[in-house]
């Protein structure tokens, strides 16, 4: 069974700075790491190779630097590395962003299943998985809960829909997104930190790709536009009370009955 | 505000023959995407488009070359259409709450409101969408349609979208429409902007749609200029559901895909019921726990006051996460938007992350003993103190106050539902 999990480099913390004249995320110079939740779609992907037997290729699109999480997954497990890498894709959207990784996963080979984390912890958005499915032609399924089978042609899963849960056969090839807390990830292993050098990555770039046009990828490829940031505004006017806490009780009582909920 | 908003496709070019010290001009970059390999000057991923190369380096060596782009014809696109979400045809409240921002939004611009239906055995609901105000429902129903698959579900999208020529699409931010919004955003190439909090319509028709990003620290002011249609997610409980009408209006619009375009590469073998509680969104009292309450057994304090005003409890996520409280009562950006008509903070915080999902609050109360706790910048009655004292002292006083007063406890008065 061939497997590519994608996973993204997100900054650390969520004070992050905004380039003011594109929109896009200043990344650099802040710490980064790989996104939380992808650490629940490596983590299912290393537990079916444990199972089943399978390949794992973990891939991530941006500047070189993302070596640092391909180097964090192998800590975690056997897994070979993919790089996407090119000036061209920088500032991309979500669109921009699947169509990048899907033409990298038809480059590598489409695989039996393409497993993606939730959503990452800087764009929030959760959007990407179905994008890259869209893009490669294969059914998808959002908010994984549980794998219940893994077969030869096919896998089964249990998914989080809004009233109800579904328990469905997908036909490989496909991609599943997981919920957080579907596996609990494994610790890196600092034994695999020696073998480190023998991880093998290999690096992509928009020439490798089969749509080689530089006007589909990046910030020109992005159907949506950042126009303005700004903090959250905070308006409100709150009435401060201070005092002993029978005071403080007696007032609550009274708002409480003010507001007819006593 | 208005801001003029120019699509410009740019890139920057280097002019390799006039570099003389090509190896210091990679220090221009703050990014360090200015690479000198094998005597050639490149750029590489780390590239932000910031232009300090093209501003400070040596004249003629690196060239900023923009074009503006073709803008498409946006007249052709017409009508703001809502997704309704269903499971097996129970229409999700959401759908009613995006129709009254559709039919807000399409005033502006004098385009008509459509509903997308897709389901099985739906007839009698899609009647019942003509009571909201809509111009046309759409309806797709089919057997393949009983439970939702991702191709056919996309499939009957992609029909209606190429007969009505939508401008604007809201689909609810469930879990089923972040799946299915995305995958026929991707199919018409166009942008989609996830888990909006406000929108506003432009008179040119580009959608005005504010998010917040990066856990809510940065609030994101997104358009599509020259995609359609546009697309936008709205989570539930966002923005509110407008009155139902007397009378019906609009038409339904019956739309029958083919078989093949019915395929699908997922069977579904069985369907399991959440456990039925109240969802948290729905409650209209919260008593939120945050990290002001010391250990598990002082929840009981919380659920006390909570079920006394017929409430539920919830919490912030390191309760959450300290598994003190079910996942599905956490509050904030992670976890649940929600609205009630009273929200209680006891010693919480107040973290950008957790005010993003409760700011609709009608009243909100909160207790902390910091006075300089960020919650008190969103509550409207801010108790600084501890709450260990206030909450037995405050049920004290409800029960006493029950039993003076021998009025009958009702815990949502008319005048103040909504």
């Amino acid at each position: 069974m061939n497997i590519i999990v994608c996973i993204k480099q997100v900054p650390s913390t969520s004070d992050v700075k905004i380039d003011e004249k594109t929109g896009s995320l200043i990344r650099d110079g802040v710490e980064s790491k790989m996104n939380p939740y992808d650490l629940f779609a490596l983590e299912t992907a290393l537990q079916m190779k444990q199972q089943v037997g399978a390949n794992i290729t973990v891939l991530s699109m941006g500047p070189p630097q993302v070596q640092d999480i391909i180097n964090e997954a192998y800590l975690m497990g056997d897994v070979e590395g993919a790089i996407l890498s090119d000036r061209c894709m920088a500032g991309a959207d979500c669109l921009a962003t699947s169509f990048a990784l899907s033409q990298c996963i038809q480059r590598i080979g489409l695989p039996d299943l393409v497993i993606c984390g939730k959503q990452t912890t800087d764009g929030d958005t959760a959007q990407v998985g179905a994008e890259i499915a869209e893009f490669l032609h294969i059914p998808h399924i959002t908010n994984v809960l549980k794998i219940d089978d893994i077969k030869e042609k096919s896998i089964i899963v249990e998914s989080d829909l809004p009233d109800i849960t579904q328990t469905v056969e997908l036909q490989f090839p496909a991609l599943i997104s997981v919920e957080k807390d579907i596996v609990q990830p494994r610790l890196p292993s600092y034994k695999r930190k020696r073998s480190l050098p023998s991880l093998h990555v290999r690096s992509f770039n928009r020439n490798d790709l089969a749509d080689k046009d530089e006007e589909k990828y990046g910030l020109n490829g992005s159907p949506t536009r950042v126009v303005r940031i700004f903090p959250p505004e905070k308006t409100r006017k709150t009435e401060l009370v201070q005092g002993n806490s029978t005071e403080l009780a007696d007032k609550f009582y009274e708002t409480l009955a003010e507001w007819k909920f006593v | 505000m208005e801001v003029c908003l120019i699509i410009m496709k740019a890139k920057i070019v280097i002019h390799q023959q006039h570099a003389q010290n090509p190896q210091e001009l990679t220090e221009l970059c703050p990014f360090g995407a200015i690479e000198y390999m094998n005597g050639q000057l490149n750029i590489n991923a780390a590239c932000k488009m910031c232009k300090l190369c093209v501003k400070n380096g040596p004249v003629g060596v690196f060239e900023l070359i923009e074009k503006q782009q073709v803008e498409i014809d946006k007249t052709q696109w017409r009508g703001i259409a809502v997704y309704v979400e269903n499971t097996n045809g129970v229409i999700h409240p959401v759908t009613y709450e995006l129709i009254g921002k559709a039919i807000e939004l399409s005033k502006k611009i004098a385009h008509p409101v459509y509903a997308v239906f897709i389901g099985s055995q739906i007839k009698e609901q899609a009647n019942e969408l003509l009571y909201w105000g809509v111009d046309a429902v759409y309806v797709y129903d089919q057997p393949e349609f009983a439970s939702f698959r991702i191709e056919p579900y996309a499939a009957a999208f992609e029909d209606f979208i190429l007969q009505a020529s939508p401008s604007t699409i809201l689909v609810g931010g469930t879990t089923l429409g972040r799946s299915l919004a995305p995958r026929v955003a991707a199919r018409f190439g166009t942008g989609l902007t996830a888990d909006c909090t406000h929108l506003e319509m432009q008179a040119n028709t580009d959608l005005d749609q504010i998010r917040p990003a990066f856990g809510g620290n940065i609030m994101a002011h997104i358009r599509t200029p020259n995609h359609r249609p546009q697309f936008a997610t709205v989570r539930y409980k966002i923005f509110s559901a407008p009155q139902r009408r007397d009378a019906r209006s609009g038409t339904l619009i019956t739309r029958e895909l083919p078989s093949e375009k019915l395929v699908s590469n997922i069977r579904v073998l069985s369907l399991k019921n959440k456990p039925a509680i109240v969802s948290i969104e729905d409650a209209q009292v919260i008593v939120v726990a945050g990290r002001g309450v010391r250990k598990k057994q002082d929840m009981a304090m919380l659920q006390s006051l909570a079920e006394r005003l017929s409430g539920q409890v919830a919490a912030t996520r390191p309760l959450i996460e300290a598994g003190w409280v079910d996942a599905r009562c956490q509050i904030g950006l992670s976890g649940r938007t929600v609205s009630p008509q009273l929200l209680i903070a006891c010693g919480v915080s107040g973290s950008v992350q957790f005010s993003a999902g409760m700011t609709g609050s009608q009243h909100i109360v909160a207790i902390n003993i910091d006075p300089n706790a960020p919650i008190f910048k969103i509550a409207h009655i801010g108790l600084v103190g501890d709450l260990y004292e206030i909450i037995p002292l405050l049920l004290e006083r409800m029960e006493a106050g029950m039993h003076s007063k021998q009025t009958s406890h009702l815990p949502f008065p008319e005048n103040v539902v909504k």
